[in-house]
């Protein structure tokens, strides 16, 4: 049976525990679920380090001993709380290596999730990270990934961040972008939102409305592909689509550079500009597939009526 | 808290029981500090440094004496420690060069006066957010389980990090010894405008073995040596600001000097003829590397 995204990082990072003299940093790591299953059941003897709830200073923890060279995994439960944890992760391991050539190996776990959950702990804030130099990021959603991700990290000597979502931890096989000879529409789609952009994907069909679907990983660097260069090309029309905000986001960043790269105009979609309160009705919640939906609707209309 | 003074919590004779190799030691690297810093702030004034310099004349003995007890510290220090990376052994002529926004500076020209560091004796450079060195500190502690210093000023010791990370070392039982400078400015802003507690009371608190104390080197060594076997601890050492935050200037006399105060003890230690010797040898010893290294050419 394949491995799940849960599975999948807790094998790896027991290996790194045991035999990498790695360490992995979090608050309630060995609570409730071990982080979702994604944690190993091991001791603080073996590299399981509880921090107290002091988020700015236990970030600084982590990154003191990345400093030293224990390449740590340090856990945020919920990406919101990058608002504490981003002043020692942003402004000091993303910059030690330019400013003193000295590096901060550091992978960043930074859970999202979403349903009800508030204003804090729901959506990805890997927009915040994007914006400031020294940390690459990338949003990995199935196993494969997680495992790249992991990978990149070991082979590199920079901090990276990874942006995950508690939707990705169930899922046991990898995602192939999906491109048809005549689609109306390039979706490229970060982290939870291509799970939504399937199913929307699914709905457009059913009205004669094909799509490619791009499934983003790397979100810095962000690289413009062959790729997703032909498919724009072919169609006409791209939706950059994201769970995390859209105004002065990762969403719009990527449009604004796949426009300019393909000359076809590119649109985004991310949360709305408001904040999410716990009742259903009030929620801000990934773009869900009937909003896509909607919204890949109204760009083809629009498009074909700017066609001379 | 106590009321700041130049005898805050004096050990009456401890000089003379102190080894004369390591006060003469002590007083060489107070030296060395010294002139180094009259040497910056001489050129400064010339206009040629481009950026915000951060002076610790007045507080020079106080690495100079943490270093004579032990140099075996990975060290966090933040701005205002060119006598941190002197005192630890870090080259003089890459700290001019950075100084001078130089690319052969000990942080390439990026780390200007205020996030010097030095890999080679452990000790790394400041983000430039006050305080945050302190939980790095705590973090290369539980890494590296070897001894680490950590320091700060009286404002970053404000910082709500620093408790957290405080609060750590002393629940983890960390080898940390933080240092806090306490010049009792905050750029100007004094210590009793801000706050009402100390960050000795603060450590005790936590259990930390802790004191407030002047600035007298030997009281410092004294200090430094007896809590290194128990570490974490904290001392808060209080000092005497002779400059402006940034920059050469100065506000009228200080409140104390601390360097005359030391060659006045050396004197009653019958030291006063070695003390006249290190003094000059250090102030023409810093001076010919400064010059040597304006010689160069340097980016405006």
């Amino acid at each position: 049976m394949a491995r799940t995204v849960a599975e999948t990082i807790q094998a790896i990072t027991r290996r790194h525990l045991l035999e990498n003299r790695g360490l992995l940093f979090g608050q309630c790591v060995s609570a409730v679920g071990w982080i979702g299953g994604t944690v190993p059941e091991m001791t603080e003897e073996q590299g399981i380090v509880e921090l107290s709830m002091a988020d700015v200073a236990g970030a600084g923890i982590a990154v003191g001993a990345a400093l030293v060279g224990r390449r740590p995994i340090y856990v945020i439960r919920y990406q919101g709380f990058m608002w504490y944890n981003a002043a020692p992760l942003l402004n000091y391991a993303a910059k030690s290596k330019e400013i003193w050539g000295v590096p901060c190996p550091l992978l960043v776990r930074s859970l999202a999730m979403e349903g009800g959950i508030g204003p804090v702990a729901s959506a990805s804030h890997h927009g915040m990270v994007t914006r400031m130099p020294g940390m690459s990021v990338i949003a990995p959603m199935t196993p494969g990934e997680w495992t790249q991700a992991w990978e990149w990290f070991m082979s590199h000597d920079d901090p990276l961040y990874v942006s995950e979502h508690r939707r990705s931890f169930s899922i046991d096989y990898e995602m192939e972008s999906v491109l048809n000879p005549r689609a109306d529409i390039t979706l490229l789609a970060i982290g939870a939102s291509r799970l939504n952009a399937l199913e929307a994907m699914k709905l457009l069909a059913a009205e004669r409305i094909t799509c490619d679907l791009i499934h983003l990983l790397w979100l810095k660097p962000f690289e413009v592909t062959e790729v997703i260069l032909e498919s724009l090309k072919k169609t006409g029309l791209g939706l950059v689509i994201d769970s995390d905000f859209e105004i002065a986001g990762t969403s719009r960043s990527i449009a604004y550079e796949l426009m300019h790269a393909a000359s076809v105009p590119v649109y985004a979609l991310g949360l709305e500009d408001r904040t999410a309160g716990f009742a259903p009705h009030l929620d801000n919640p990934t773009p869900p597939p009937a909003k896509i939906v909607r919204q890949v609707k109204t760009l083809i209309t629009s498009e074909l009526k700017k066609v001379p | 808290m106590e009321a700041r003074s130049a005898t805050l919590g004096l050990l009456p004779g401890l000089s003379r029981q102190f080894p004369v190799a390591k006060t003469i030691e002590m007083f060489r690297k107070t030296c060395i500090n010294h002139y180094f810093e009259l040497e910056a702030a001489r050129v400064y004034d010339t206009g040629i440094m481009k950026i915000p310099i951060y002076l610790s004349e007045g507080s020079e003995q106080v690495p100079a004496a943490i270093s004579t007890i032990s140099s075996h510290f990975l060290i966090f220090a933040q701005h205002r420690c060119h006598s941190y990376y002197l005192s630890f052994g870090g080259d003089m002529r890459k700290l001019i060069d950075e100084l001078l926004h130089r690319e052969t500076g000990c942080a390439r020209g990026m780390g200007g006066s205020a996030s010097i560091h030095d890999p080679s004796i452990g000790m790394y450079g400041h983000s430039g957010l006050m305080g945050d060195q302190v939980p790095l500190a705590v973090g290369a502690a539980l890494g590296s389980a070897k001894p680490v210093l950590a320091v700060m000023g009286d404002a970053s010791a404000e910082e709500d990090y620093v408790f957290g990370a405080l609060a750590y070392a002393a629940t983890k039982k960390l080898p940390v010894l933080v240092v806090c400078e306490d010049n009792d400015l905050s750029i100007l802003t004094h210590v009793a405008t801000r706050r009402s507690w100390g960050i000795d009371e603060v450590a005790r608190s936590l259990n930390l073995p802790s004191i407030d104390i002047a600035d007298d080197p030997w009281l410092i060594a004294h200090y430094v040596g007896s809590f290194l076997g128990k570490l974490p601890a904290l001392i808060n050492i209080r000092t005497c600001r002779h400059r402006w935050h940034a920059g050469t200037g100065k506000d009228g006399e200080p409140e104390w000097n601390r360097l005359e105060l030391m060659k006045e003890e050396l004197r009653n230690l019958g030291l006063e003829s070695e003390a006249g010797e290190i003094e000059t040898q250090a102030r023409q010893t810093v001076h010919r590397i400064w010059q040597e290294q304006l010689q160069k050419p340097f980016k405006q």
